[in-house]
């Protein structure tokens, strides 16, 4: 006869085999696609180039974005209509879920891991969570439209302020006791971004020529504009879609940048903050996104051009490659090293991946009116 | 440029539909695929009750200076911006599927 210690411990050896066989994995080559009009997630394995699972009901994701937790477990998904879930990659499903706003446009996560922090539009301001709990600590009313959220060091958070014009830094220190200090930004900034050091924030302007830089190592400076009268006066095109600059892209000391109304790239300087030059490029371009070695940076672009893509060789500085992925490719992600870069064709419910090398198009995998791809690799980097 | 307008013809159902889809994937990156606002202001039959159909339409043609809204006329006709604007009026078609 079986003593029960024994009994429970063939129990315990049954179980352990049992999870042996559904596989231990990491998630570091994990990521999720975004099916903006489907409330739905899709989760993929950038190894096997592959869908491993889907999660289902998470709201209006017309507008979603998603930051990962630091131990690249689960995936913080932020949907227009306030909805913030809590998606457990390695069981797919929804671990936590709140609706925290009106109208939300996207978040960010603290240094340390510990706090989640929604951006909103309506009401205008952010709120800070608790990244395992998602209970909900602070926030800052802003009586305006908040853009371009980005987590500093010491978990502190730089943003935007569309209706305001300012660029606020919130230090969350002491999450239910945040300070906040505010500096002038200009008119209507539509997004914002941090380099790769955590070091500058900006944020790009819609409603005059220039871009707002703020040292956030010395925000007693103040900030300062830059790429001031890039459009030169000229009347801009119509703009039919918001660039968006999260995919900051930097390389051999330049960053590149979307012109905002016209058919260019702009460069910077980052020793010196001064214009280092255009690209001519198809379209208005929407993310401007740096493969992660710097060689090559990538252009997606707005509407009526956006079955385009084009890449830039950095060191060539000239566009080297133009490619028609599919219908409005709203989105590119690179794999964590680079090799691959994923994008997404809403119209043809496509996301296709291509070789950053070659330029082949590797496979394709269907998914319904794809947006946003984002990979766990970002809950490592500043800004992402 | 403005596409011919001899007759206020309605878009036939084909171009009906690319502009369900116009309205909801492309003015929708701004007005939110539920068109319930974003950067861009609600476009619910609600919002735009009191509204007048006149401006609506002019606002869709020629856009806003000075907010982000762009003019749409290179891509749309007036006689198309009506008809959207009726829609919009009424509460907006979801997408074909």
């Amino acid at each position: 006869m079986m003593t029960m210690n024994r009994w429970l411990t063939f129990l315990a050896a049954l179980l352990l085999a049992g999870c042996a066989q559904t596989g231990l994995r990491g998630t570091g080559d994990l990521g999720v696609v975004v099916e903006r009009a489907s409330g739905r997630i899709a989760i993929v394995d950038t190894t096997a180039k592959s869908i491993i699972a889907s999660v289902h009901g998470l709201g209006d994701l017309s507008h979603a974005s998603v930051v990962f937790s630091r131990d690249g477990r689960y995936a913080y998904v932020f949907g227009r209509d306030g909805g913030l879930s809590k998606v457990d990659l390695l069981l797919a499903r929804i671990d936590k879920r709140v609706m925290q706003a009106g109208n939300s446009i996207g978040g960010a996560i603290s240094q340390d891991g510990r706090l989640v922090v929604a951006q909103n539009y309506e009401p205008g301001g952010i709120k800070v969570f608790d990244a395992d709990t998602l209970e909900l600590l602070s926030e800052v009313p802003a009586q305006s439209k908040v853009v371009g959220l980005a987590d500093l060091s010491g978990n502190r958070f730089a943003y935007a302020l569309f209706d305001k014009g300012e660029i606020w830094i919130s230090d969350l220190a002491n999450p239910r006791d945040p300070k906040t200090q505010k500096y002038p930004a200009g008119q209507q900034p539509y997004d914002g971004l941090v380099t790769p050091d955590g070091r500058h924030y900006m944020a790009g302007l819609f409603g005059e020529d220039g871009i707002a830089l703020l040292d956030t190592w010395r925000p007693e400076l103040g900030s300062r504009k830059i790429l001031e009268h890039y459009g030169k006066g000229q009347e801009k095109l119509p703009v039919f879609k918001m660039p968006h600059l999260r995919g900051w892209a930097v390389a051999g000391g330049k960053a590149y940048l979307p012109a905002i109304g016209r058919h260019e790239v702009l460069l910077v300087d980052t020793a010196t903050w001064k214009e280092a030059g255009r690209i001519e490029v198809k379209g208005q371009p929407v993310f401007v996104m740096a493969r992660p070695d710097g060689r090559q940076v990538w252009v997606n672009f707005a509407f009526p051009d956006n079955g385009w893509v084009q890449v830039i060789d950095t060191l060539k500085g000239e566009v080297v490659q133009t490619l028609q992925p599919g219908k409005a490719i709203l989105h590119m992600e690179f794999t964590p090293r680079g090799e691959q870069v994923w994008l997404s064709a809403r119209d043809d419910n496509l996301v296709s991946i291509y070789d950053t090398q070659s330029f082949a198009r590797l496979t394709t995998l269907q998914a319904e009116s794809p947006s946003g791809i984002f990979f766990t690799s970002r809950a490592a980097r500043t800004g992402f | 440029m403005i596409a011919a307008t001899a007759d206020a013809a309605e878009p036939d159902s084909a171009r009906q539909r690319e502009l369900v889809r116009l309205v909801r994937q492309d003015c929708g990156s701004c007005h939110g695929m539920t068109l319930k606002g974003g950067l861009g202001l609600p476009l619910t039959a609600e919002a735009l009750r009191d509204k007048p159909f006149d401006g609506l339409v002019a606002t869709v043609v020629y856009g806003r200076p000075g907010t982000a809204m762009p003019p749409w006329k290179t891509m749309i006709s007036e006689n198309e911006a009506e008809w959207i604007v009726r829609q919009l009026m009424q509460g907006f078609p979801e997408e074909a599927r």
